[in-house]
């Protein structure tokens, strides 16, 4: 006697003590702390505040955690926690020019006001396994050199000027205007759903929280023919910005804490148009963190973006706002493309009663009759 | 499981976890979609802790209707007690506290997941579909602001040519499942994926149906009593699927039965999808048949 699958509620409750048994691994070695993973696991703490849309290092470090290391679920937990938080007011816009700068460099020019500052890159090591590392011992505070201080900026009296900025004294470089310039409020896509055509402000909210290997490939496809962005890093700056509100009750700004910024201007090349003269154009990146790829990615696809507006060809994907915007963000993608895990017992029933209707028509009878 | 269940809700959360500000802005899309029965209306679509394409804007639906008063019925592919409607269920039982059901007459709000009850609907009741894409004319044209403009000028010959082409090769319409309807004589509309089977359910139902879809920011509606045609020909009339078997269990012959297959020899018996019909019928002293709806090659 056939029974109904039933049982679907203890099945999920035992589902769920063998997934906590899996993240906590042998019990015999000491669990990992939340702040072990936000201060040892950096990259993966800003890669999952930036697509998670929420920065905070402790809550993304608890959900890197709660994942066993599966980061675009953790993306997805800090998603859903997010829901949840309350709109308080909105920040005024960062001044990247007054960044306490980590890293700075120019690809376009030798030498730039405030000088190229390396910092902290991983470009130039040679990518060969660290056995050191391996024996934690090695790198207990005894061994440490303590003549690096992570934390300690050059203290600067003036902003340190964006290399665009100077190009754009010269009217070789477009201008840029925002939606604030032509007196509109900026986009919000967590509050309205994305409309085509999306303006660039949607455009960059949507790449700033899309998933990075999407962006990689795209930026990358678009370095290899399908797309005409013929890039130039003009400058790629890491570090600390202060973010500010207007409280109503005061009036002017204050500062409610920093947080660290990847920005990327990559500079490109337009032979101009019937009412534009040649000049140079711009891709922009901004992310939390220090994530460079995505950051150079994001400015890669967003230059793409523009094709239609700058009156270029706009023929492949990489050009089409419908395909990126809509296909970039991991946790909506992640959540359809394994909702084909659910049962599809009445939709699959459909098609085969279907199917066995059609192959009755298709088969010669003979074929019918030997089954 | 019991027929009502009630459970403590979770305090640590609003009531039915969105935020109150979020339920307006919800119940505005669900007004403006009941306003223009079929219209898709974008709607701002929240991260909820369920994965997007598991049933989020059903999910944000029932929670910004659901008050205190209602009792909820969760069903996936007909059945209370597959895994993800059990999920939702204990979502809603968590975060809401409202008493849950299997019986689909009890039940004042019934979330589904690609079935309509077999059980008639009536006045009062809501249905509240998961729709995974809400647009029918999406695997005919890829750009939303192209279908759009479609909807708005209803060119909807695309599809009608589509059908057509079924026609012209099969000799029939060759969609089982996500068969689209026009609602109200006005838009096309993609029903969700439940079986064509299901369709004439929806129309002049005397229960409001509203669809939900999360990742995809959508909500429309089929107000009660609306009309809703699925399309098809003069000389090809819309038809829905039958079987040969009865329901093994109930020895229904008037449902939509799933397939199970029972041993490594291809034997299978036939079951009612609607797992609440099915156990009702039961209940009232229908059998099993003679036959037991297997097919010969069976145990």
């Amino acid at each position: 006697m056939y029974v109904a699958v039933k049982g679907g509620e203890r099945a999920i409750e035992a589902s769920h003590r063998l997934l906590e048994a899996e993240r906590r691994g042998d019990p015999a070695v000491p669990e990992l702390s939340t702040r072990q993973v936000s201060e040892q696991l950096p990259r993966a703490v800003d890669r999952v505040m930036a697509e998670g849309s929420l920065y905070d290092r402790e809550l993304a470090a608890l959900a890197i955690r709660q994942a066993a290391g599966d980061l675009v679920e953790a993306i997805f937990l800090l998603r859903a926690y997010r829901t949840t938080l309350p709109r308080l007011g909105n920040s005024e816009p960062v001044d990247t020019a007054r960044m306490l700068v980590r890293r700075r460099i120019s690809a376009t020019f030798k030498d730039v006001p405030g000088g190229q500052i390396l910092g902290p890159t991983p470009d130039y090591t040679h990518r060969l396994l660290d056995f050191r590392l391996a024996d934690v011992s090695a790198t207990d505070p005894a061994q440490r050199d303590d003549t690096v201080q992570r934390d300690r900026l050059p203290p600067r009296e003036e902003p340190m000027p964006r290399v665009m900025d100077l190009l754009g004294r010269e009217g070789l470089v477009e201008e840029e205007t925002t939606a604030a310039d032509e007196g509109q409020p900026p986009a919000d896509i967590t509050r309205e759903p994305l409309r085509f055509p999306a303006g660039r402000d949607a455009r960059l909210q949507v790449l700033a929280r899309g998933d990075e290997g999407f962006l990689l490939a795209l930026g990358y496809a678009s370095q290899r023919g399908f797309s005409n962005t013929h890039p130039f890093a003009g400058e790629i700056r890491y570090g600390v910005v202060a973010v500010s509100i207007v409280p109503e009750e005061l009036g002017f700004a204050i500062d409610i804490g920093e947080i660290e910024l990847t920005e990327v201007q990559m500079v490109n090349q337009f032979a101009g148009s019937d009412t534009a003269p040649p000049q140079f154009t711009r891709g922009y990146g901004l992310v939390f963190g220090h994530q460079e790829r995505k950051a150079m990615s994001m400015a890669l696809v967003d230059r793409s973006l523009r094709g239609r507006e700058l009156g270029e060809a706009a023929d492949s994907p990489t050009e089409d706002e419908e395909f990126v915007l809509y296909h970039s963000d991991n946790v909506e993608a992640s959540g359809f493309v394994q909702h084909l895990k659910l049962p599809h017992y009445v939709d699959f029933q459909s098609e085969l009663e279907l199917l066995r209707r059609l192959r009755s028509e298709f088969d010669p009878p003979s074929a019918q009759a030997a089954e | 499981m019991t027929r009502v269940s009630t459970a403590a809700r979770d305090g640590g959360y609003t009531f039915a976890y969105l935020d109150e500000q979020t339920k307006r802005m919800v119940r505005r899309a669900i007004l403006k979609a009941v306003a223009i029965p079929g219209y898709q209306v974008p709607f701002a679509s929240r991260e909820m802790p369920l994965p997007f394409g598991w049933g989020t804007g059903g999910i944000q639906v029932t929670a910004s209707i659901i008050g205190r008063d209602d009792t909820l019925k969760v069903i996936d592919q007909g059945a209370d007690d597959t895994v993800n409607a059990v999920s939702i269920r204990a979502f809603f039982a968590r975060t809401a506290g409202v008493p849950t059901t299997t019986r689909t007459q009890d039940a004042t709000i019934i979330q589904t997941r690609h079935r309509i009850p077999e059980t008639p609907l009536r006045a009062g009741q809501i249905l509240v579909y998961q729709v995974p894409i809400p647009e029918p004319l999406r695997w005919l044209e890829p750009r939303e602001a192209e279908t759009r403009r479609m909807h708005a000028l209803q060119e909807y010959g695309v599809m009608h040519v589509r059908l057509y082409e079924d026609i012209a090769r099969y000799g029939h319409i060759a969609t089982s499942y996500d068969y689209p309807v026009r609602v109200n004589g006005r838009y096309l509309m993609r029903p969700s994926p439940i079986p064509k089977f299901d369709n004439p359910k929806m129309d002049r139902s005397p229960a409001l149906q509203l669809f939900g879809a999360g990742r995809e920011k959508r909500i429309y509606a089929v107000p009660p009593h609306t009309g809703v045609r699925s399309l098809d020909f003069d000389d090809h009339p819309f038809e829905v699927q039958k079987w040969d078997q009865a329901c093994a269990l109930c020895g229904s012959t008037a449902s939509f039965l799933d397939e199970i297959v029972t041993d490594n020899q291809g034997g299978r018996m036939f079951v009612c999808s609607d797992t609440d019909h099915c156990e009702t019928r039961v209940r009232a002293g229908h059998v099993e048949s003679a036959a037991g709806g297997r097919d010969p090659g069976g145990p």
